[in-house]
């Protein structure tokens, strides 16, 4: 029987080994698996990789994840945030490596990594600081520049719903980076609110087939990163 | 001349939209140009694309009645019109780098005499480089508007012969409106449009880092 139920968040963030690449989903606070990011600051891998959008709010989630020196380097389209100095303050002290990519150019490499393509040519980024030192090539006119492909060991990802095959569903923008991180990650942890029996969520709505998921747990009443951050929480 | 003579940001928001066809999906900057929603023309429809995940973006809602997984790209809360459409990010930016989407209204720190812009980074060493979605809109939305001051706090000129400041695109802004005026960015150079109230064209001159050519139509009236 296919059963990917994890019954703790602790048990589900398990395998991620130090030095491991790990895409976590977010758009700021809207999607962020905070509940999963916790566990893995308390299962201790470290030298981590992290690929997402920014580099965490406050001093919860990912922003905690990097306070507590687990992360190597930050692969992401937009770092600063008002509210947050944990990457901040490793950067200009050299302590954390950026990669800084285009939001766009970044969820197409996160795509292209889970279908298989490994590189593409965009017009993105031609003639700015972020495109110079990349292969470039006219392509039916166009200047463009070739982007690899990004695949990670593991991502860490929030959702609504899911059954024990992984099938997922999302809530309104919390959605994001989640579909495309899931494709493009050997193993894809994921957090929903609810876990349902199979044939609950309707095949026609489904978002993320479970063939992209490897480990679900239910988190029933996930935390609103914003409302931690508002609060002035912080984690441990 | 101060960099708050002429049109109001509101103004300025209200003559983008005007220019806005109806049944155009439009992005909008974070800022400013978050402002052309609230000044739709009656009688026009247009649908608002925010990059991170959602088409359709009505106000903002009630207080109390906020919902953190409903945000837009600048992290505020919105809320969803009937019609609207939620989807992951490699599908809201292939709908941006795809050509779907048929104006976006940017920021910019300085467009260029060929429509140059630089609208992410002040290129000062201790800044945390970030630059989010602007590449990707610039170079894949069919249309480009910029909303801008005409200069700086300090008055320096942001319409210039060529940007100082690191480039998000190459020859990619469309037009331009300040306080001070609406310039188009065409082949021959800068061509002034329209001229706030009260401003005369040499006012506009003298605090513009690249030539102006006159193109007005003889209409210098507010929205």
């Amino acid at each position: 029987m296919i059963d990917k139920r994890c019954s703790s968040a602790r048990e589900a963030v398990a395998p991620v080994h130090d030095g491991a690449t790990v895409m976590i989903g977010g758009f700021g606070s809207a999607g962020s698996p905070v509940e999963l990011i916790h566990a893995l600051i308390d299962q201790g891998a470290r030298g981590l990789t992290v690929i997402s959008n920014n580099a965490g709010c406050g001093r919860v989630g990912l922003a905690a994840l990097i306070e507590a020196g687990r992360v190597e380097r930050v692969v992401c389209s937009f770092p600063r945030s008002a509210d947050s100095e944990a990457f901040a303050a490793r950067y200009r002290a050299g302590r954390i490596a950026l990669d800084l990519v285009p939001q766009g150019t970044l969820a197409e490499r996160i795509r292209a990594g889970g279908a298989g393509i490994p590189a593409f040519y965009t017009p993105v980024s031609v003639g700015t600081p972020l495109g110079e030192g990349k292969e470039r090539r006219s392509v039916g006119g166009r200047e463009c520049v070739l982007e690899h492909a990004l695949t990670a060991d593991f991502a860490l990802v929030k959702a609504e719903r899911a059954d024990r095959y992984g099938n997922l569903v999302y809530r309104k923008t919390a959605r994001n980076f989640g579909p495309i991180m899931c494709m493009a990650s050997r193993v894809a942890i994921v957090q929903a609110r609810r876990i349902v029996e199979p044939g609950e969520i309707d095949p026609e709505v489904v978002v993320t087939p479970g063939v992209f998921v490897q480990r679900v747990v239910e988190v029933r009443d996930p935390a609103d990163e914003s409302a931690l951050v508002r609060e002035g929480r912080r984690y441990p | 001349m101060s960099a708050h003579t002429g049109w109001s940001r509101e103004q300025m928001a209200a003559l983008a939209a005007l220019d806005i066809p109806d049944g155009t999906c439009v992005n909008l900057g974070i800022g400013i140009p978050e402002l052309v929603a609230q000044h739709v023309p009656p009688g026009r429809e247009l649908v608002f694309h925010t990059e991170n995940g959602l088409l359709g973006v009505g106000p903002p809602p009630a207080p109390g009645e906020e919902d953190a997984d409903l945000i837009n790209a600048g992290k505020k809360p919105v809320t969803a019109l009937p019609g609207a459409a939620y989807f992951h990010h490699a599908d809201s930016f292939a709908m941006i780098r795809g050509g779907h989407i048929g104006v976006c209204v940017l920021g910019a720190m300085q467009v260029s005499a060929t429509g140059d812009l630089a609208n992410w980074s002040t290129g000062e060493p201790d800044a945390i480089p970030a630059v989010g979605g602007a590449m990707d809109l610039v170079a894949g939305v069919r249309r480009v508007l910029v909303l801008m001051e005409h200069t700086t706090r300090r008055g320096e000129p942001k319409l210039v012969e060529r940007c100082t400041l690191p480039l998000t695109g190459v020859g990619v802004v469309s037009r331009v409106y300040t306080n001070l005026a609406v310039v188009d960015v065409a082949a021959r150079g800068l061509v002034v449009r329209r001229l706030a109230p009260g401003v005369d064209i040499e006012a506009v001159r003298a605090c513009t880092g690249a030539p102006l050519i006159d193109g007005r139509d003889g209409r210098e009236e507010g929205p």
